[in-house]
């Protein structure tokens, strides 16, 4: 049953010719790779109007489906022209392929037909947004129904993996919170020291570094890395477990994966960020001082003690305030995300990538609401 | 095949190849040849090397020593960065289907046209569309993505992705590997309705004694690294060889064979 004359493997390009109107001479490899040509010829080609028309085959040196739906096609094509079709030459195997388009024709065209409905795809998307928006509303809910039952028995918490929690995600992110809260403050000192030096107002880059780190962009740089750094994993971690069938596993027993994965990074990420919020203020402060010494001529003994009557303590409770409301957003939201993967591969790189986007947007969105309401409290 | 001229060279040729992964000895001087036209299996118990074999065959793997000849050239070619054309003249269906699960159906078996040929977009489509109505999977399933179908789906849209550029060999990890009964039967007839209709060969990887027995021309058990036997599954239920026994006599085995002799008189 060899269709294709194995023999003659470097094709020869297929061609058609027309000879006298009536008669369409095919020539050379009817393959996938050669028939595209053809294909093209075909398309612009003058069909006459009626009357016989002859397909001779005997030239077509080697031959596949490619060339079988090809041929079909121009054979329909001219029987809907009012022609009278015959196909001659055609090897007996080359037939059989033939018959075995014909009989699929009617199942192929229905398959190129089905196209994705527009207004159904959008139908689709709204209501997967809107029971996405209602299951994340009952993941809360279910989260603070086991963060109950967890504060009426407290020997229920699972130690173990929040301390390792802990350590992953607080312990471990210290140097590189350090580390960039310190350059921030080194930045903000330095383009507060052009500014305050024309005014010859040096003693207030105490102010500006002192304020704005405890208050804002330590709280922020230090929920946005851990976003980055944790919401995803969580996100990952929980997507890959729901994926291998882990938390089905976890059920089964009678488990609640609530309260095994996510209660105990909630309950880590809130000890842990105010932590780290502390932590990036001392090294952002000492990144501004730092600075104030070198560009401004103000000492460390004189930048500490303008700090204490400048900068209030509510500043600083205020930033530290924010933090374990930034970490339950972020630790929900990638906890969220890692139970909406379904699927495969695909699925747990898009909803870890929708887990930062989303807590870190979030969390932006808190801290403006914040700033909006306390300056309404003038605190 | 009748219509094989004698002289003309088998289709795949593995002769004396030996892998090892590390201190771990896979295969020991494995020689074995398929036959155009035929359907070849390879069995053996878990873990003697079946996948390897054929990893190396299609050109994924490099055995540690000896040559592999696949369509008349050395499997080595398959290695080159740029692509051979070997790789348009076989397909290959993989154990868990492999379908890019970022596409739908029809996308995942458009891909080597699209890569492979100038064809028009309509007359990929039709293509497809024949591809996928030849395997039986019915036209909505066309733009559908791979997580929502069912395993058995899954199954047979890869081997639609598999013959879609009509190769002359076509390779099969473990096809019927967890489908139920029916289904797997199913699948071994349409391979053989496949191979009639479009002159495969076919090389497959399988635990299946039904399927063994119902679709194989030829089978070569692997076990301790060689080839223990070779050759029709008729002659290698009869042989005396201790491991072929325990492999084709277990209390499975008899139940394959007498089902297969039931079945056909």
């Amino acid at each position: 049953m060899a269709r294709r004359s194995t023999t003659e493997r470097e094709e020869q390009p297929a061609t058609v010719t027309l000879v006298e109107g009536r008669t369409l001479r095919c020539q050379g490899a009817w393959t996938m790779s050669e028939v595209g040509k053809v294909e093209r010829v075909l398309a612009v080609m003058d069909w006459p109007a009626g009357g016989a028309f002859r397909f001779e085959g005997s030239g077509i040196a080697a031959f596949d489906t490619g060339g079988a739906v090809v041929l079909s096609r121009a054979v329909m094509d001219a029987r809907l022209r009012g022609c009278e079709v015959t196909v001659e030459g055609l090897r007996s195997e080359y037939l059989q392929l033939m018959s075995l388009v014909s009989a699929n024709w009617s199942v192929m065209m229905a398959h190129v037909a089905v196209r994705p409905d527009r207004t159904q795809l959008l139908t689709a998307l709204l209501r997967r947004s809107m029971t996405q928006a209602l299951q994340g509303v009952e993941f809360v809910g279910r989260t603070s129904t086991a963060l109950l039952h967890l504060i009426r028995s407290p020997a229920r918490l699972r130690w173990r993996s929040t301390l390792n929690s802990l350590r992953l995600d607080g312990v471990n992110a210290l140097p590189i919170t350090g580390l960039l809260t310190f350059l921030i403050g080194v930045v903000i000192a330095y383009q507060g020291a052009e500014q305050l030096r024309k005014f010859g107002t040096n003693i207030f880059i105490v102010d500006l570094v002192g304020i704005s780190l405890l208050r804002e962009i330590a709280p922020l740089i230090a929920a946005i890395l851990i976003a980055g750094r944790s919401g995803s994993a969580y996100a990952a971690q929980i997507g890959t477990m729901k994926v291998t069938e882990e938390l089905d596993a976890l059920q089964t027993f009678g488990l609640s994966p609530i309260d095994l994965l996510v209660l105990p990074r909630v309950l880590a990420l809130v000890v842990a960020l105010p932590l780290l919020t502390v932590y990036a203020d001392v090294l952002g402060v000492f990144g501004g001082m730092l600075i104030a010494s070198n560009q401004l001529n103000v000492s460390f003994t004189a930048f500490l003690s303008r700090f204490e009557e400048a900068v209030a303590l509510r500043h600083f409770l205020i930033g530290i305030g924010k933090a374990p409301i930034f970490a339950v957003i972020i630790a929900l939201v990638g906890c969220y995300q890692g139970f909406q993967i379904r699927g495969g591969v695909d699925d747990v790189g898009r909803h870890t990538t929708i887990s930062v986007v989303q807590s870190i947007f979030l969390v932006i969105i808190f801290d403006a609401l914040c700033s909006i309401l306390l300056n309404w409290w003038s605190l | 095949m009748a219509l094989v001229a004698p002289t003309e060279a088998p289709i795949i040729e593995v002769s004396h190849v030996s892998t090892r992964f590390g201190p771990a000895i896979v295969h020991q001087d494995v020689s074995l040849t398929v036959i155009r036209g035929e359907v070849f299996a390879i069995a053996g118990g878990n873990g003697c090397g079946k996948s390897t074999l054929l990893r190396e065959i299609i050109g994924l793997l490099t055995p540690t020593t000896g040559s592999i000849r696949l369509l008349g050239a050395n499997s080595r070619e398959l290695e080159q960065p740029d692509g051979s054309p070997l790789h348009r003249r076989f397909g290959v269906m993989f154990q868990h289907g492999a379908l890019f699960s970022s596409m739908t159906l029809s996308e995942n078996v458009a891909v080597p046209l699209k890569e492979h040929t100038t064809l028009s977009a309509r007359l990929i489509r039709e293509i497809v569309a024949l591809k996928i109505a030849l395997v039986g999977l019915p036209p909505d399933s066309a733009v559908k993505f791979p997580s929502e179908l069912s395993g058995g789906m899954r199954r047979r849209a890869a081997l639609a992705r598999a013959i879609v550029m009509d190769p002359e060999l076509l390779f099969l990890d473990e096809p019927t590997a967890g489908l139920d009964p029916m289904i797997a039967a199913g699948f071994d007839d349409l391979v053989l309705e496949l191979k009639r209709l479009l002159g495969l060969t076919v090389v497959m990887v399988t635990h299946d004694l039904d399927s063994l027995w119902r679709i194989a021309d030829r089978v070569a058990v692997l076990g301790e690294g060689r080839v223990l036997g070779m050759g029709t599954m008729e002659a290698l239920a009869a042989s005396e060889d201790p491991l072929l026994r325990g492999y084709f006599h277990g209390p499975r085995g008899r139940a394959a064979q007498q089902n297969h002799v039931g079945a056909s008189p």
